[in-house]
């Protein structure tokens, strides 16, 4: 089958082939193989086209880095995940992968065309080249540019995955299981700490999953590691977690963790997510994330099978995957030269080292490794070019002199040329915590300055080298990491033998015989940014990295320039004749690699979006067809319709059942707020505006709250049911935010008061029972109360029993007729609203919901706050001031009423608001205006809050707020709307029963 | 590409043994200060703890501190009224509070090897053994409903959760459940 892949080694499972497909071509690989690892032993190197360009292009890495090989992977219709590194996709049996960003196909792509128009898509070209003319900007060049845009293409479907999102709690967070970091995590775990090892990869590892020949303490890298990760495993204290990116660092040491859990398995277990977020709070986290290989910047450096050597050697080492048979390796780092033994040790041929670094450098292990095994190595050399179309078939190499001068150069044959430009640390978690960088002369890259937050950057991520210094690295970090966290540690210490070949690199662009050379040399590879980007933003006159990145977009694709950042400000450097460090470094930004939207939405999702809050009459009201609204979290029935009636035809009908006979009504939802102390009339009268002193025992009032500014906030009926205990309800919206003021005024303002407050919203269930009959429905089953008109009159309360239940029944009306609410321990809810429901029907009840409520309530202009008050309007404004106890000395809001402005005779005043012709109903919102015939801007003096059509009253009817509006009674005013001015004329509120006689029936 | 079929493994029923639902019990909650916190204390014949976030039981009875001058009283129904008698009667001297919240809330028992596991899923305080030892209460969050979490034992927590919210929570249990090795 493949033709690249070596005949032993490596870490799959060769016994397990797994077909799968890359743009409808079959291939197989193995069990262990990531997508890029099986295409390239079937010797595909071609698995993209550019963003801007679309140029051909290969794999670059092996790893999260991979700029290049961005894949769909596709399930069905609606899982189809675009934009995933062909270099993380682990494969299974009958994966089906395709490219992105061509047409028809990747080897043919009719989008390549933009590469011959490079010219007039230079840096900010968008900015420039469309300017003109200027109408064209919305027609034509932005939906033509943002067409060409973007990589891959979402799912168009909902997703049927679901996602897990969870808690936890750690002494030491260990991000990264290289040697450091298991290392870190080995000897925080024996110092008893409770540990969480983390890794993005789906083996631990890190590095020394590439290694041949590594050993620690005399014994092969992979046994210790096995041994290490075995005993990790048994300890209770432990958690390991891999295929999981630590992918974002919060204040307080709270770490954002993706765990990837389904995406590489050929079948999805039952029930599981697929992916899980996890939130962990640690107390201090070890940074081990390691450090990635930068490319060189040469022109042609984007052609497919030029690579990171690094990754070839994953490929060879790990994968057991040739990256190609005949290599060229340009590097500029030591280390780079160990992919060059590693190809060969897997039977590659090596054409040629070139070696970038200019002269004096001291030969580095891995160097002198290479000489000695006989590899031809060129010194101070550079690159001209690359040969080859859809695969590099040779690359140009030449000379540079000790004045710089550079030869002629000379081309080499080869099927893959691999690049080492040195290393960079990983210190995206470092700078999320807001870390400070430092910049490393001697390793050519920023490294850990002093931490903000409580970790710990430790191996290659902190800019250590070396197996042992690795190790010694990670262990020291453990320790201090668990001593920080309270435990005794000492540091684990292990040696590792390894070729150690050395980091530090260089940084920018090899040498060319122009500046600009006539190819392109490419700096970020996923945004398709070149030298000449980079130079065209600083002739331009952009000197901040910051500005230049934004003109270029260079480091900001979707691998925020892991494998760029540092070559695009050696760059810019260099150009502008400044340091590294003096230019400055853009910020990392979290997620460090890109993370789903699924695993921020976790279980907040279709019926689990939001508690959905039930009322005890919730399944009798589904089962007869009831329709139902939001209420924040409450289903509240909004009308209950019969066979054949539309919401109009089901809410008048309520109407005339509540204005002739019986209407019933779950009104559970409202705040109830039990208050029980020997100050308890002190505190309400502070709290409210009333006079609760006067309030007798079984009695109660409407009480209305105000803000400290004097705004009405919330208001409901108080009862007194003993000297010391009063039972508040409040609005439906209200209960929360009305408990949670009284709660801090209890404990801030009136600590002296002998009082205090318990919720009892949800102890218990409300029916209120309205209408003219209401009185002979509760008397057939409440015969343990008098509830005569005598004996219980409008506004109060008394104990009895309805049902078999206990019930506190209130005489209170918010429809203005006769009424009741009959409150019962919730677990009674059902029963007793059934019961009311059959001793009602020979009295006509019917059930309605709060579209009748809300008429009802209207036709009588009693106010809802919220909906007729905006958190403006005083008491007098909302026509309630005569609730205000005016014996009281003080109470919340007292003395902003005081201030002039709240005096004021044109504020805002509710009034009643009827349309000239009766059968039009205005639309709440719209704005009341003086005179007929406006134009805009008109001046507004009032809008309308409350609009319906009174089946009582055979016409239209409207509350609304207007300035100095109790003034204008039998004035007429205007609604401008499309096309008309509607005639209104001013009223009272109270358009039903004004004498309110109804209510005392 | 909707030519492509997902594999699934074949479902399989989820373990429920992991919760209860106990029988209603008898709530009330009592505020005061610290001379009626003692005075209750005779009167419920469980001392109520004054360490913050723990309860103590005696027999069918147990207090639980939800703040410095409030607690959830816990014990059979059939004892309600005569605690309330015994209050009126023993704390008549000792300004308090005592509501009867029986019907708001209703409890679920959380228990097992997975019980840590399942909490964890919604409830961000740290459930681990040195940091919620049993005889732990306190109000906190499972995701977007207040719960009260007490921890019974090693493997056994009672969460106190309102009427309207219970729903939602199980719910949430329930899926999470799921995650668990069959």
């Amino acid at each position: 089958m493949s033709t690249f892949r070596t005949t032993k080694g490596g870490r799959v499972d060769r016994a397990h082939p797994l077909q799968f497909t890359f743009d409808g071509k079959a291939y197989v690989g193995f069990a262990g193989d990531t997508l890029a690892s099986a295409l390239l032993a079937n010797g595909v190197h071609l698995m993209g086209r550019s963003f801007k360009y679309h140029r051909p292009r290969g794999i670059v890495g092996a790893g999260s880095e991979e700029p290049n090989a961005l894949i769909t992977v596709i399930r069905d219709a609606a899982r189809r995940t675009p934009n995933l590194r062909a270099t993380q996709i682990e494969l299974y049996d009958g994966l089906v992968a395709e490219s992105q960003n061509r047409w028809p196909s990747l080897q043919f792509d009719a989008g390549a065309v933009a590469g011959w128009l490079s010219p007039l898509l230079p840096a900010g070209f968008y900015n420039k080249t469309f300017m003109w003319p200027r109408a064209a900007w919305h027609a034509l060049y932005e939906p033509n540019i943002r067409a060409a845009a973007g990589l891959g293409i979402a799912p168009s479907l909902p997703d049927p995955d679901h996602y897990a999102q969870r808690f936890a709690h750690c002494d030491v967070l260990v991000v990264g299981s290289g040697p450091a970091g298991l290392a870190a995590a080995k000897t925080a775990a024996a110092s008893g700490a409770r540990v969480i090892l983390c890794d993005e990869q789906p083996a631990f590892g890190g590095s020394l999953l590439d290694d041949r020949n590594a050993t620690v303490n005399g014994q092969a890298a992979s046994a210790w590691m096995a041994d290490t990760l075995a005993a990790l495993a048994k300890n209770p204290r432990v958690r390991l977690l891999s295929r999981t990116t630590a992918f974002g660092y919060f204040p307080h040491n709270l770490i954002g963790l993706s765990e990837r859990i389904t995406d590489h398995l050929a079948e999805l277990p039952s029930g599981m997510p697929r992916e899980r977020l996890w939130q962990v709070r640690a107390r201090e986290v070890v940074i081990a994330a390691g450090a990635i290989e930068r490319p060189l910047v040469f022109p042609g450096n984007d052609r497919p099978g030029v690579l990171l050597a690094s990754a070839a050697r994953t490929y060879a080492n790990r994968y057991g995957v040739l990256v190609g048979r005949r290599a060229v390796l340009v590097t500029g780092c030591d280390a780079g030269y160990e992919a060059a033994l590693d190809l060969m040790a897997g039977g590659a041929h090596i054409e040629l080292i070139a070696d970038v670094r200019p002269p004096g450098y001291v030969a580095g292990p891995a160097e002198k490794a290479a000489r000695a095994a006989g590899l031809r190595v060129e010194q101070q050399s550079t690159v001209l070019g690359t040969q080859g179309t859809l695969r590099v078939s040779g690359v140009k190499i030449a000379s540079v002199d000790a004045s710089g001068q550079i030869s002629r150069g000379r081309s080499y044959d080869c099927d893959v040329v691999l690049m080492s430009g040195g290393y960079t640390p990983s210190v995206h978690l470092h700078s999320q915590s807001r870390g400070k960088l430092v910049f490393d002369d001697s390793l050519g890259a920023f490294i850990p300055g002093k931490p903000a937050e409580h970790s710990h950057s430790a191996g290659a991520a902190n800019g250590v080298q070396g197996l042992t210094a690795l190790l010694r690295d990670g262990a020291t970090a453990g320790a201090n990491a668990a001593a920080a966290a309270g435990f005794t540690a000492s540091a684990i210490m292990h040696t590792g033998v390894a070729l150690d070949g050395t980091m530090a690199g260089v940084p920018g662009v090899l040498s060319q015989p122009t500046v600009l050379p006539p190819a392109k040399a490419f700096v970020d590879f996923q945004n398709d940014v070149t030298t000449r980007d980079l130079a065209l933003a600083q002739r331009e006159g952009f000197e901040s990295v910051e500005h230049i990145k934004r003109y270029t977009t260079t480091g900001m694709a979707t691998d925020q320039g892991k494998t760029s950042n540092l070559n695009a400000l050696a760059f810019i450097a260099e150009q502008s004749n400044r340091r590294i460090p003096e230019v400055g470094l853009t910020t990392f930004r979290m997620p460090y690699t890109p993370t789903t939207f699924g695993i921020f939405a976790g279980h907040a999702r279709g019926d689990l979006f939001d508690p959905v809050r039930k009322t005890p009459s919730h399944d009798w009201t589904v089962a007869r067809g009831g329709v139902f609204e939001d209420v924040g979290m409450w289903k509240r029935t909004r009308y209950f319709p019969q066979a054949g009636e539309d919401m109009k035809a089901a809410m008048d009908r309520e109407c005339r059942a509540v204005r002739h006979a019986v209407g019933m009504f779950d009104a559970s939802t409202l705040g109830k707020i039990e208050v029980v102390g020997k100050d308890a009339a002190t505190f309400l009268n502070r709290f409210y505006i009333n006079n609760w002193s006067t309030l007798g025992v079984g009695r109660s009032r409407y009480g209305i709250l105000l803000r400290d500014d004097g705004f009405v906030y919330d208001d409901g009926v108080i009862a007194r049911l003993a000297e010391d205990r009063f039972h508040v309800t409040t609005t439906t919206g209200g209960a929360a935010r009305v408990f949670a003021m009284m709660e801090d005024y209890l404990q801030t303002e009136w600590t002296e008061l002998s009082v205090w407050i318990t919720s009892t919203t949800e102890q218990w269930s409300v029916v209120a029972v309205q209408g003219p009959r209401s009185r002979e429905v509760l008397q057939t089953l409440v015969s343990d109360l008098d509830i005569s008109a005598e004996a219980m009159p409008h506004m109060s309360v008394a104990n009895g029993t309805i049902a078999g239940a206990p019930m506190m029944l209130f005489r209170v009306s918010f429809s203005g007729e006769l009424g009741f609410e009959v409150n019962v321990p919730a677990r009674h809810g059902t029963a007793v609203w059934e019961a009311i429901y059959n001793a009602g029907k020979p009295f006509g009840i019917a059930p309605y919901g709060t579209e009748a409520m809300h008429v009802l309530r209207a036709e009588k202009g009693y106010i809802i706050v919220g909906q007729d008050t905006d958190g403006t309007m005083t008491p007098d404004d909302a026509a309630v001031a005569w609730a205000i106890g005016k014996t009281k000395p003080d109470f919340i809001g007292k003395r902003a009423l005081e201030r002039p402005a709240m005096k004021r005779l044109d504020r805002k005043q509710l009034v009643g608001l009827l349309t000239v012709d009766p059968q039009t109903v205005l639309e709440e919102g719209a704005q009341v205006v003086a005179t007929a015939g406006q134009t805009v801007p008109m001046t507004m003096i009032g809008h309308i809050t409350s609009s319906y059509y009174s089946a009582a009253l055979k016409r239209s009817i409207a509350l609304g707020v207007v300035a100095g509006g109790r003034a204008l009674v039998g004035q007429t005013l205007y609604v401008p709307m499309p096309g008309r001015d509607i005639a209104v004329v001013v009223t009272s509120p109270v358009f039903y029963d004004p004498k309110g006689e109804r209510i005392n029936g | 590409m909707g030519n492509h079929a997902v594999k699934t493994t074949a479902p399989v029923a989820v373990d429920m043994s992991w919760l209860e639902t106990p029988a209603s019990t008898a709530r009330l909650s009592f505020r005061g200060n610290a001379a009626a916190i003692a005075a209750a204390s005779t009167a419920f014949g469980v001392p109520l703890p004054t360490e913050a976030c723990r309860a103590a039981t005696v027999g069918t009875r147990s207090a639980l501190w939800l703040g410095p001058d409030e607690y959830l009283l816990i014990a059979p129904e059939s004892e309600r009224l005569a605690i309330i008698q015994g209050f009126v009667r023993d704390l008549a001297a000792h300004p308090h509070s005592l509501v009867d919240v029986s019907h708001r809330q209703n409890a679920l028992i959380v228990k097992g090897p997975h019980a840590v596991w399942l909490l964890e899923s919604g409830c961000p305080l740290d459930l681990d053994l040195s940091r919620f030892p049993v005889g732990m209460c306190t109000r906190t969050l499972f995701e977007k409903s207040e719960i009260t979490l007490w921890r019974t034992g090693t493997d056994t927590f009672h969460l106190e959760v309102w009427r309207s919210f219970m729903e939602y929570v199980t719910a949430l249990l329930t899926e999470t459940a799921h995650e668990l090795p069959a």
